[in-house]
C-alpha cells in the first residue's frame, strides 16, 4: 500500500491536469475574465463610438447618419460658424477662470478648516453640500439669484442703493462670467475636500520643527506645506478640467446659451447642431475638436503616470 | 368565480404594463411633447375617440416645449429600429423624415377621406412628399398676432397699432406712461418671431416669400431688410431690461397684469389669457401684428407614421390618421389648444372671438395668396437654415453693437454655408 500510494497520487494529479485544463486556465485567468465584459463594453461603447463619431464628421450626415464622404468640409463649415468661435473663446475663458478660482478658494477654505477649528465637521459639510446638487439645480438657482429683477440687484436696490447694477446675466459681454460664478460655487467645496485630505497627510513633525526654528504660519504654508501639495494640485486640475470641458447642464439651466448666443460652450454647440439643426456631421466635427483638446490636456498627465509606473517596476 | 376575476385582473395588468405587442388588435404608440395641461387634455380627446373605435393607445410623451428632446429620443428609436407608430412633428420635420423614407404612405386613406378637399390647401405641399401624403395636420396656429391689454390702452387713449410706424408711436406713449410697451422673452425663437413679423409687416407678403422662403440674396441685401433690422433695434428700448431667457408665458403674464402693453405671439398665448379668466375683446384684444392685416402666418403640428410590417400597428396608424381629421376631434382639440382646425369645413360656432377671427382671416388670406408658413416654427425653412436666421437675429437683437448691415452680411454668408 505504501508503495503504490505515490504512484496513484501522481496518476491522479496527471489526470486532474489533463481532464480539467479548462478549470486551471479559469483559475489562472479569473480576474481577466471578470473584467472582460466591462472591457468589451467600454471598447465598444466608448472607444468604438469615438471612432464612429470621427467617421461621421467626414460625412454629409444631416438628420440621420449617412456614409457619403465629403472630406474636411464639415470642419470648414464648423470653423466658419461664428457661434462655434464664440464657444471656443468661451471655453478658454470659462475653464481658466473656473479652474483658477475654484482651486484658490478651495485651497483657502481647506487651510482655514485645517486650523483645528471648533465644529469642523459642520463647516466641512456646509462647504461640501453644493457638490451634492446637480448642475441643473445650481444653474436654476443662480439664474434667479443673478436675475436683475429678482435677485441680488433688486435686493440691494430695495435696501436703498437705487443705482446699484449687477446685470451680468443679461449682458452679452459679461454673461460668461456668471457661469464661472455658479461653477465655482458648486465645485469649491469639493476642491476643499481634496486639499484638506492632502493637508492632513503632511507630517506634522516638519511643521513643528519649522515652528521651533521661528517660522510664522504664513511662511510655513508658503514654503513647507503648499509645495508638498503637488499631487493634490494635479488631481484637482485634471478633475476641474474635465468638469469645465463637459459643462453642458450648467449652461442649459443658467443662460441657455444666451443672451445673444454669448454663452455657448462647445458642448452646447454640439448638442444644438446635432439635434436642433439637423447638422449631425458638423456636431460630430465639433465633438472631435473637443476630444482633441481634452486629449492635449490629459495625455501628458497619462503619459507621466504610465512612465512613473514603469519606473517603479 | 374568484379564479376568473384573478385571470381578468392579471390580463388587465399585463395589457396595461407591458408593451403593446402582447395586446391583440389594432394599436398605436404615440410619441409627442404635448404635456402641458391644455395640450394633454386635447390629446386625450383623440385617445378616447380611438378607444371607441377599438384602437389601443399607448402614450410616449417626451416633455420639453420645443420638441428638441423628443427629436433626440425619436432618432434613437429609429436608429435602433424600434420607431413608435406615430410621432408629432412640425411641417418641415415632416419633410425631413419623409426624405429619410421612414414615413408610411397615407395616400389611399387620403383618397378615401377626400383630404384634398378638406385640408387647408397651403398645408398640403408640406404634408406630402413625392406626390403621396405622409402626415396628418392636427391644428393650425397663427403667429402674426398682437395681444394687447385693453385697460392699459383705454386709459392711455390708444388704439392698437396697424403699422410698425404706429407701433413705435404707441410704444413711445406707453413708455411715457411708465408701462413697458412690449412684453418679450429673450429666447431665440421669440426674437425670431418678432423678426418674421417685422419682415412681413414692413416688406409685405411677396418680400416675405423672397427673403424667408426662397432666401433670395437680393431680397436679403435690400434696403427693406435694413429697415427690418433697424425696427428690431428700435424695439430694444420698448422692452424691459430683464427680458433675457424669459419664457413666453411669463411675458404674457406681464400683459395680463398690465405691466406691459402688448405682446407679439402666436395664439397659444390665449391659453394663458383664459387661465387668468380674461375675456377676448373685453380685457384683452387680438389684432394682426403691425402691417400684417390680410396675411396669415401659419404653423402646424402634424402626426407622421413610421413604416412597420405589423398588421395591427398598420391598422392602428390608419385609424389614428383618420381620427385626427374627425370634425368633432378637430373642434374639441383646437378649442383647448387655442389653434384653429386644419380642416376648412369645421363649424367655428363654439370658438372664441380670436379663434373665429383667425379662421376668417385664414380664408381671406388663402384667396389672396397671403397665407404664409412661419419661419420661427419650422414651417418656412428646414432646421439648418432656420438655425442661421435664429442665430443671427438673436445675436443682433441682444448685442447692441451689431449693425443692421453686419447682421445682413452674417445672414447671407450663413445661409450660403447652410446649402
Amino acid at each position: 500500500m505504501s508503495t503504490t500510494f505515490p504512484v496513484q497520487q501522481t496518476a491522479k494529479r496527471g489526470q486532474w491536469r489533463e481532464g480539467s485544463g479548462a478549470k486551471l486556465w479559469l483559475a489562472r485567468n479569473a480576474s481577466q475574465l471578470a473584467l472582460a465584459p466591462s472591457v468589451a463594453i467600454i471598447l465598444l461603447a466608448v472607444y468604438g463610438f469615438m471612432v464612429w463619431t470621427g467617421v461621421v464628421s467626414f460625412t454629409a450626415s444631416k438628420m440621420l447618419p449617412t456614409y457619403e464622404f465629403v472630406g474636411f468640409d464639415q470642419y470648414w463649415r464648423l470653423w466658419s460658424n461664428p457661434i462655434w468661435r464664440i464657444a471656443v473663446d468661451n471655453i478658454f475663458i470659462f475653464a481658466i477662470l473656473f479652474i483658477a478660482i475654484a482651486s484658490i478658494i478651495g485651497m483657502a477654505l481647506a487651510i482655514l478648516v485645517d486650523q483645528k477649528i471648533r465644529a469642523e465637521g459642520f463647516f466641512r459639510t456646509i462647504y461640501l453640500y453644493p457638490m451634492a446638487l446637480s448642475f441643473i439645480v445650481t444653474g436654476t438657482a443662480w439664474k434667479w439669484i443673478l436675475n436683475p429683477g429678482l435677485g441680488i440687484e433688486r435686493m440691494v436696490r430695495l435696501w436703498g442703493w437705487d443705482s446699484f447694477r449687477f446685470d451680468w446675466l443679461v449682458d452679452p459681454r459679461f454673461a460668461i462670467y456668471t457661469l464661472v460664478i455658479a461653477g465655482v460655487w458648486q465645485s469649491s467645496g469639493f476642491v476643499m475636500a481634496l486639499f484638506l485630505a492632502a493637508l492632513r497627510g503632511i507630517d506634522e513633525d516638519i511643521t513643528k520643527a519649522a515652528r521651533l526654528d521661528g517660522a510664522g504660519s504664513f511662511q510655513i504654508y508658503r514654503r513647507i506645506i503648499i509645495p508638498q501639495l503637488g499631487p493634490a494640485f494635479l488631481t484637482v486640475f485634471v478633475i476641474l478640467t474635465q468638469q469645465a470641458v463637459k459643462s453642458f447642464d450648467l449652461v442649459v439651466a443658467l443662460t441657455a446659451g444666451g443672451p445673444g448666443n454669448s454663452t455657448h460652450l462647445p458642448a452646447t454647440f454640439m448638442y444644438m447642431q446635432t439635434f436642433g439643426r439637423d447638422q449631425m456631421a458638423v456636431g460630430a466635427a465639433s465633438a472631435m475638436m473637443i476630444f482633441m483638446t481634452v486629449t492635449a490636456v490629459v495625455a501628458p498627465y497619462l503619459y507621466s503616470d504610465v512612465r512613473k509606473q514603469r519606473d517603479d517596476t | 368565480m374568484l379564479n376568473r376575476n384573478l385571470v381578468l385582473a392579471t390580463a388587465l395588468l399585463l395589457s396595461g404594463s407591458t408593451s403593446m405587442a402582447l395586446a391583440g388588435g389594432p394599436n398605436v404608440e404615440v410619441m409627442h411633447y404635448w404635456t402641458s395641461g391644455s395640450e394633454a387634455a386635447g390629446l386625450n380627446v383623440l385617445k378616447k375617440l380611438l378607444e371607441e373605435r377599438g384602437v389601443t393607445w399607448s402614450d410616449s410623451p417626451v416633455a420639453g416645449g420645443t420638441g428638441m428632446n423628443m427629436v433626440q429620443v425619436l432618432r434613437a428609436r429609429i436608429a435602433s429600429d424600434t420607431a413608435p407608430a406615430a410621432a408629432q412633428m412640425h411641417a418641415q420635420q415632416v419633410q425631413a423624415w419623409a426624405s429619410e423614407e421612414v414615413l408610411t404612405d397615407l395616400t389611399d386613406l387620403a383618397k378615401k377621406d377626400d383630404w384634398a378637399k378638406v385640408i387647408a390647401p397651403e398645408l398640403v405641399p408640406l404634408i406630402s412628399h413625392d406626390g403621396s401624403y405622409v402626415a396628418v395636420p392636427v391644428n393650425v396656429h397663427r403667429s402674426n398676432w398682437l395681444w394687447y391689454n385693453k385697460k392699459v390702452f383705454d386709459s392711455a387713449g390708444l388704439q392698437p397699432p396697424t403699422t410698425w410706424d404706429e407701433f413705435n408711436e404707441v410704444s413711445e406713449k406707453l413708455l411715457a406712461k411708465g408701462v413697458t410697451p412690449l412684453a418679450l422673452g429673450g429666447q431665440p425663437w421669440q426674437e425670431l418671431d418678432l423678426f418674421e413679423n417685422a419682415v412681413l409687416g414692413i416688406g409685405g407678403a411677396d418680400f416675405y416669400r423672397k427673403a424667408v422662403i426662397d432666401e433670395d440674396e437680393a431680397a436679403l441685401r435690400s434696403d427693406t431688410m435694413v429697415k427690418v433690422f433697424d425696427q428690431l433695434r428700435k424695439m430694444n428700448k420698448y422692452i424691459d431690461s430683464n427680458y433675457p431667457g424669459r419664457d413666453w408665458n411669463l411675458a404674457t403674464q406681464m400683459v395680463i397684469k398690465g405691466e406691459a402693453g402688448m405682446q407679439i405671439m402666436g395664439d397659444w398665448a390665449k391659453g394663458e389669457l383664459s387661465l387668468a379668466n380674461l375675456q377676448p375683446n373685453v380685457d384683452y384684444g387680438c389684432v394682426p401684428a403691425p402691417g400684417t392685416k390680410g396675411s396669415y402666418v401659419w404653423l402646424t403640428d402634424n402626426f407622421g407614421f413610421f413604416k412597420t410590417k405589423d398588421k395591427d400597428k398598420q391598422a392602428g396608424q390608419l385609424a389614428m390618421a383618420s381620427a385626427i381629421l374627425d370634425k368633432g376631434f378637430q373642434e374639441a382639440f383646437n378649442i383647448k389648444k387655442g389653434s384653429i382646425p386644419s380642416r376648412i369645413d369645421v363649424s367655428m360656432d363654439k370658438f372664441d372671438f380670436c379663434g373665429k377671427a383667425a379662421f376668417a382671416d385664414r380664408a381671406e388670406a388663402q384667396k389672396s395668396q397671403k397665407s404664409l408658413p412661419s419661419l420661427a416654427h419650422n414651417a418656412a425653412a428646414g432646421a439648418t437654415k432656420t438655425g442661421v436666421f435664429t442665430d443671427v437675429v438673436s445675436t443682433f437683437f441682444e448685442t447692441p453693437s451689431v449693425t443692421s448691415q453686419q447682421a445682413i452680411e452674417q445672414l447671407v454668408t450663413g445661409l450660403k454655408s447652410a446649402q
